[in-house]
């Protein structure tokens, strides 16, 4: 009988480890494919020169800096509403109604599909406030698609901040936002910063929410303000992998690779930084 | 003195308009998808909208009917959830029970990375390397069917069902478990017989979350699944999603034609269902035990 159970156990954790490994491993994989097939295309003309021959050749820099201006954009418009409701939520706020409908609202803006948000952006920006499709449009859009993130890391940052602090700082005769600037936001920088991070990655790896808002199809200049539109690189990958045909394989995969280090150097950035943040937490 | 409280008096007004901002940003965009949408249903009925087995919206007249749409992202949605179910509340039994503490940490950074990798990219991987195969092996006259899509976006719900299924696993209080082990069970069936059924609720709503995240999903849905707007027959057939059919089309709609309106009708019915899924999954997630 102990015998039976202890076989049990063993096949049962088996295939946990299984199914963990299944998960892994696509993005293993993923990553070796793209370096793989991608860095041959990889070279300084590849990085720094417009699109040539209906996108066949040349290459990709009006995505590159469509992308970056767009995130930037973005962040500028999230990063100040999601930290001020961020401490809202972790120093203002009691148990209450109002609380918790902000609680939902923010799970639903979290959940809400990314090709909505387009709707979103055209209708409000593009149509409604007369930006056009723009880069203007488009940061907004992403903008505002990633407050959860910002939001919900930032909150877990400053809320990490032991009770204490606040505290002695409120004992030693300091208000309530003296003590928030100087001594909880301080603490929790790290953590906002993860948060911050992790919403540059998510709005540079978008492709739905831009593509009524800003996304040019074939632009081969670069903006010269926020009401042009723009390049992009995930709308590029789309675009050359199924709106374009004779495409160079090879092209695709090194468009693929951009976007993808892009994306996940960001992400490795702010998992190192929340890792060595929590080494070092002091209390 | 006076000049400080004004100033913090103006900063803490500020700090509550933007905490309550949320609430007005998930507004807003309900607002603006009805304000673009409704006008279809004075158009044709509701019923006959969602109901109508026939989408061809630049035929004279258009005939709107996303009955086809709407059973191809159910399709989709339902191959996904069988296979990611499963294996995502598998893997985080794994990581939260199982797994020693360094790989742990290892594990639930490689997590994040999947999550991380963009749609677009996944479906670009989707196109060149799984399309042919599901061709190949099922000998289809074509990969781009409903199948392939939800091999593919199975790995983007799995991110979600593990981090939402392994903290519900992780907040089990400690004694549960050691009640089970000092009675003489054995760690696997302290997890099938006591951790599981007390994280239960949690596990639901990792469940309903991965699978809105799936329903939402766009463009590696659009990349691989083919894009016929047909009621499918089998999920070896192309299928088109609702997020699809916007995606695809909005950028050829006339702006306040019948066809943009449907598209944006669409979206309010995207932003319902994901609204339904978020706020079932956030009672279970607050079940109090």
């Amino acid at each position: 009988m102990k015998l039976n159970s202890q076989r049990t156990q063993n096949i049962a954790f088996f295939f946990l480890f299984l199914a963990t490994f299944l998960v892994v491993l696509p993005v293993g994989l993923i990553v070796l494919v793209i370096i793989q097939k991608g860095l041959p295309a990889i070279n300084w003309q590849f990085l720094t020169d417009i699109p040539r021959q209906g996108m066949r050749a040349g290459g990709i820099f009006p995505a590159i800096v469509g992308t970056i201006y767009l995130v930037a954009g973005a962040i500028i418009f999230a990063l100040p509403i999601g930290l001020l409701a961020a401490i809202y939520l972790s120093e203002y706020s009691k148990d209450t109604l109002l609380t918790r409908i902000i609680k939902l609202a923010i799970v639903n803006l979290a959940g809400v599909p990314s090709v909505v948000y387009g709707l979103f952006g055209l209708a409000l920006f593009v149509i409604f406030l007369k930006f056009g499709a723009s880069i203007l449009s488009g940061s907004l859009t992403l903008g505002i698609m990633i407050l959860p993130i910002i939001i919900t890391t930032s909150r877990e940052a400053l809320e990490s901040v032991p009770y204490s602090f606040r505290e002695v700082s409120l004992s030693l005769g300091a208000s309530k936002w003296q003590t928030i600037r100087h001594i909880v936001l301080p603490n929790a920088i790290p953590g906002i910063l993860t948060g911050t991070i992790l919403g540059l990655g998510r709005a540079a790896g978008e492709t739905a929410p831009i593509l009524f808002t800003v996304a040019a199809f074939y632009l081969p200049r670069l903006p010269e303000s926020i009401f042009d539109q723009a390049m992009a690189l995930p709308y590029h990958l789309y675009v050359i992998s199924t709106q374009v045909p004779n495409v160079d394989e090879k092209t695709r995969y090194g468009t693929a690779l951009v976007l993808l280090t892009l994306v996940l150097v960001m992400n490795l950035v702010a998992i190192i930084i929340r890792y060595q943040f929590r080494k070092k937490k002091k209390w | 003195m006076i000049m400080r409280k004004f100033k913090e008096f103006i900063i803490e007004k500020l700090i509550f308009c933007c905490g309550t901002a949320v609430i007005f940003f998930v507004a807003l965009i309900f607002l603006f998808l009805l304000k673009e949408g409704l006008a279809l249903f004075k158009i044709i009925s509701v019923p006959s909208f969602l109901l109508g087995k026939n989408w061809y919206p630049i035929s004279e007249p258009p005939q709107l009917g996303i009955l086809p749409l709407i059973l191809g992202s159910l399709y989709v949605t339902f191959g996904a959830a069988i296979i990611s179910i499963p294996i995502g509340v598998a893997c985080a039994v794994y990581i939260a029970e199982v797994a020693p503490k360094n790989i742990k940490e290892v594990l639930k950074s490689g997590i994040e990375l999947l999550a991380a990798i963009p749609s677009v990219v996944l479906g670009f991987i989707g196109m060149v390397t799984l399309v042919p195969w599901v061709k190949h092996t099922f000998g289809l006259p074509t990969g781009l069917t409903a199948v392939s899509g939800s091999i593919i976006l199975a790995f983007m719900a799995m991110p979600t069902i593990v981090s939402v299924a392994e903290d519900a696993l992780y907040s089990v209080p400690r004694a549960y478990k050691e009640g089970a082990l000092a009675l003489g069970a054995t760690h696997w069936q302290a997890v099938y017989r006591v951790i599981l059924p007390a994280a239960s609720s949690g596990i639901l709503a990792a469940v309903m979350l991965g699978i809105g995240r799936v329903i939402g999903e766009t463009m590696a849905v659009m990349m691989i699944t083919g894009n016929s707007a047909v009621i499918p027959s089998s999920i070896l057939q192309p299928v088109r999603t609702l997020t699809a059919t916007i995606a695809a089309e909005m950028g050829e709609a006339v702006v306040g034609s019948e066809h943009y309106f449907a598209l944006f009708a669409i979206g309010i019915v995207l932003f319902l269902i994901s609204f339904a899924v978020n706020v079932t999954a956030d009672l279970f997630l607050h079940k109090k035990r």
